[in-house]
């Protein structure tokens, strides 16, 4: 009960901060949607560490590790931290530049004019929306899986059904209704301060619940000799081609269209460089731990009243839940309640960010795209954006409680549909050849290789869904990039007019 | 400058790609696995390298460009 009630006040406290940042709020939508260009280093990294660090990362990366071992790191947390920066630095700059210069809000906004077309935005934009959805639901899946976990055996009058805990539904409900109420109040300047409170949470938690859980363990070494000897190793369990094609899962960040609309609020082109060079660090402080606590999970026994030794994780226990049964077993309360805080810290500082985005495209992509930016009034516009976002996440709620998966596996899904668009932006900024037809069938071999494989994959329900031994992002993305080349080179080039507003002689590189 | 960033991105990838470990299931420090000691070691060189593309590889005058700042 105790630590239902420190959680309750962790989560008041992010409605509070919401109802402050409405006060420095200036009532127009571009303060909304990108906090007016006025965010600084310091904020910058921490809202774009903290909207790429989600469910995924703590939920399921410990989960993922243990079910498979150490391999995970490699896979996910050390690539990340490498390819995020390297698409920071090679695409984020160009595009807040182009941002800045051009006035552009979002990502559709951009390669409307990158390449000329309408209708690209209207092909982009469903599937942008489609794709953040999956991201929606490991969030608030990850949050219920984490809640239930902890609280279990507190409320056996209420909740007989989940063995005491609070049920997925309704912590998956609380959470919703607590984002939405501090993005409504604030728009992404709430976002920004929430995810800079969150992170910092969430990596300081991190770091006591890692410190927790090996003293109850016996100690860091004792824990990491308890470990089942597989998971200490990559072994046969992943092959080098599999490991090798994980590479491609972190380009997702290039099309991010939250992590977009974050690069817009950066001050100036120098802020990014904080986050450039902290970003693998950063990753490292929180996959590192959680890695280690999954595998410890392997070997793990309990002593109960009884005097017997059982097994901390019982069998066939969903993955999602790994992390929640450590921190309930061994924190005890009120430790649990502030650690479980730090998890949801961490979940919600992606959910506040893909809520916003959802709002911003479909309001300046859609409605202000058919009807023109003078149709509507600063507050109409802004009210058209929640009443988006509140449309969606009803929707993805639904989803998360119908269709529950492994985190993992779905966001990497998710990913991976983000990563096989990588080479249309890039290929926006660095290839003036690059059409608008082209484009358009990137898009359309994309969302149809996709589906046919994911739908190949049961939804999703498939973790060890490979082509012939690679991450079916592999297949996805190479069909993504064939496409554009070929048909940028069987079709019209874009405008003199295009070529010199993006690619003009004075812009280039030194 | 381009050319530095794009071969410390090829050498770091050919690092990550650590099949020397692969089956490797000491323990370093008393704790750590080998293959994720080596991966954070390799998560710790990324932020140095990317500290000094940051530091001698930023493109400078192309943000002044765009900003609209150089004459």
């Amino acid at each position: 009960m105790v630590d239902v009630i420190i959680i309750a006040g962790y989560l008041s406290l992010l409605i509070v901060l919401g109802v402050i940042s409405k006060y420095f709020f200036r009532g127009t939508s571009v303060d909304y949607f990108v906090a007016s260009h006025s965010i600084g280093p310091f904020l910058l990294l921490m809202s774009v560490f903290g909207t790429t660090m989600t469910a995924f990362a703590l939920v399921g990366s410990t989960g993922e590790a243990f079910e498979k071992g150490i391999g995970v790191y490699g896979m996910m947390a050390s690539w990340s931290g490498l390819i995020h920066s390297a698409v920071f630095f090679i695409v984020g700059i160009k595009l807040w530049a182009y941002g800045k210069k051009y006035g552009y809000v979002t990502q559709v906004q951009y390669f409307r004019d990158r390449f000329e077309s309408n209708s690209l935005g209207f092909l982009l934009f469903p599937v942008l929306v489609f794709l953040v959805i999956p991201y929606l639901i490991t969030g608030i899946m990850g949050a219920g899986s984490v809640m239930r976990a902890v609280t279990a055996g507190s409320f056996m009058d209420l909740f007989p059904e989940t063995g005491g805990g609070i049920p997925s539904w309704l912590t998956g409900l609380v959470i919703c209704v607590v984002v939405l109420t501090y993005v409504f109040l604030g728009g992404l300047r709430a976002a920004v301060w929430a995810n800079t409170f969150q992170t910092i949470v969430f990596m300081v938690m991190g770091c006591i619940t890692f410190m927790i859980i090996s003293d109850r363990l016996g100690g860091i070494s004792a824990a990491s000799q308890m470990v089942q000897p597989e998971k200490l190793v990559r072994g046969e369990g992943i092959s080098h081609l599999h490991f090798l094609t994980y590479c491609f899962i972190p380009l997702s960040v290039g099309m991010f269209p939250h992590l977009f609309q974050h690069w817009l609020t950066a001050k100036t082109a120098k802020t990014f460089r904080l986050t450039v060079i902290a970003h693998p660090i950063f990753i490292m402080i929180v996959w590192a731990p959680c890695i280690l606590i999954g595998i410890w999970a392997t070997g793990a026994f309990i002593t109960m009243e009884d005097g017997t030794v059982q097994k901390l994780i019982p069998e066939g226990v969903n993955p999602n839940a790994v992390l929640g049964i450590m921190v309930n077993k061994l924190a005890g309360e009120p430790l649990a309640g502030f650690l479980t805080a730090g998890i949801l810290a961490a979940i919600m500082s992606s959910l506040d960010s893909q809520f916003m985005c959802l709002g911003t495209m479909f309001t300046n992509d859609i409605v202000i795209h058919h009807f023109g930016k003078d149709h509507f009034s600063e507050k109409q516009k802004v009210w058209m954006a929640r009443s988006f976002i509140t449309i969606i996440v009803v929707i993805t709620y639904f989803l998360s409680i119908i269709e529950p998966r492994s985190v993992f596996q779905l966001g990497v899904w998710c990913f991976s549909g983000f990563a096989s668009l990588f080479p249309l932006v890039f290929a926006s900024i660095y290839w003036k050849r690059t059409t608008s037809i082209a484009a358009h069938a990137c898009v359309l071999v994309t969302v149809v290789v996709w589906f046919y494989l994911f739908r190949a994959s049961g939804y999703g329900a498939d973790p060890d869904f490979l082509i012939y031994g690679m991450m079916p992002v592999t297949l996805i993305f190479a069909a993504s990039a064939i496409t554009i080349v070929v048909v940028s080179l069987l079709t019209q080039p874009p405008s003199p007019k295009t070529i010199d507003k993006f690619f003009a002689k004075q812009l280039q590189e030194v | 400058m381009k050319r530095m960033v794009v071969w410390i991105l090829i050498i770091l990838a050919v690092l990550h790609h650590d099949f020397w470990f692969w089956h490797d299931s000491r323990l370093v420090l008393g704790f750590l696995p080998v293959g994720l000691a080596y991966h954070i070691f390799f998560s710790v060189l990324s932020g140095v390298c990317w500290a000094f593309v940051v530091f001698f590889a930023w493109p400078e005058e192309w943000v002044e460009k765009i900003e609209g700042r150089q004459r």
